[in-house]
């Protein structure tokens, strides 16, 4: 547990990190970042609560087998979307241009990026998010977890 | 010319913020030393337009292993003892 300033200033900036990390997941294929960046960011986030607040009041609100099973269903969603396309290929874009969910076709020329284009790649970035921040999270709370606060 | 400029500002800063780094006895100040280290490193790296490795270094060098380095220094000995 850090001071108030500390905490009054990690209320704060939680909720924007969050979403900024979101944001940098979800248009991974048309900006720079992806899901590992987005993922790292959103730990970041986790860490400036944990940090702030310390391991006791920390641990009814993230619990450290959520995130594993976080990475767990990250892992899994994406090597099922990789196995979908095995029809053609490993990692086959069977949604691309096909007019369902990230399925619009892209006109041709200079465009600002359409969001909902790119078939799998928006999904296996969000696959790669929630496992990237389920496993560094859960790093950061297994260091807080164990081993006693040292005072001198 | 001015992009030279900031080229030799960020890397001096590189510099004089790894050698405190290793020179600080204050376990604390050394990781946060650390963490501008490589938050001037991702400013280097988005000057080179790599914005992708920068978006990179600056989550996981300046924010998670600062704050892993903070809980390590907590759980452990803060200043550093001649062996």
């Amino acid at each position: 547990m850090m001071s108030k300033i500390v905490r009054t200033q990690a209320n704060f900036l939680y909720p924007l990190i969050l979403i900024f990390g979101f944001y940098i997941v979800m248009h991974g294929h048309l900006t720079p970042g992806g899901g590992f960046q987005g993922g790292a960011v959103i730990a970041t986030g986790i860490a400036l609560v944990v940090v702030a607040y310390g391991y006791e009041k920390i641990k009814r609100w993230i619990k450290k087998t959520h995130l594993t099973a976080a990475e767990g269903i990250g892992l899994l969603c994406f090597i099922i979307t990789a196995f979908i396309g095995i029809g053609t290929s490993f990692f086959y874009n069977f949604l691309a241009n096909s007019g369902l969910i990230f399925g619009e076709s892209i006109p041709y020329g200079i465009n600002p990026g359409y969001l909902n284009t790119a078939g799998t790649l928006p999904i296996m970035n969000l696959a790669v998010g929630i496992e990237v921040l389920g496993g560094l999270g859960a790093i950061i709370l297994y260091m807080m977890a164990y081993g006693r606060e040292v005072s001198e | 010319m001015i992009e030279d400029i900031i080229h030799v500002l960020i890397l001096a800063g590189l510099i004089v913020t790894a050698y405190l780094a290793v020179k600080l006895r204050d376990l604390l100040a050394a990781a946060v030393v650390l963490g501008v280290f490589s938050f001037l490193l991702s400013l280097e790296f988005y000057i080179l337009q790599a914005p992708d490795v920068a978006i990179a270094e600056a989550g996981i060098g300046a924010g998670l292993t600062t704050a892993i380095f903070v809980i390590a220094v907590k759980k452990t000995a803060r200043w550093e003892v001649e062996e």
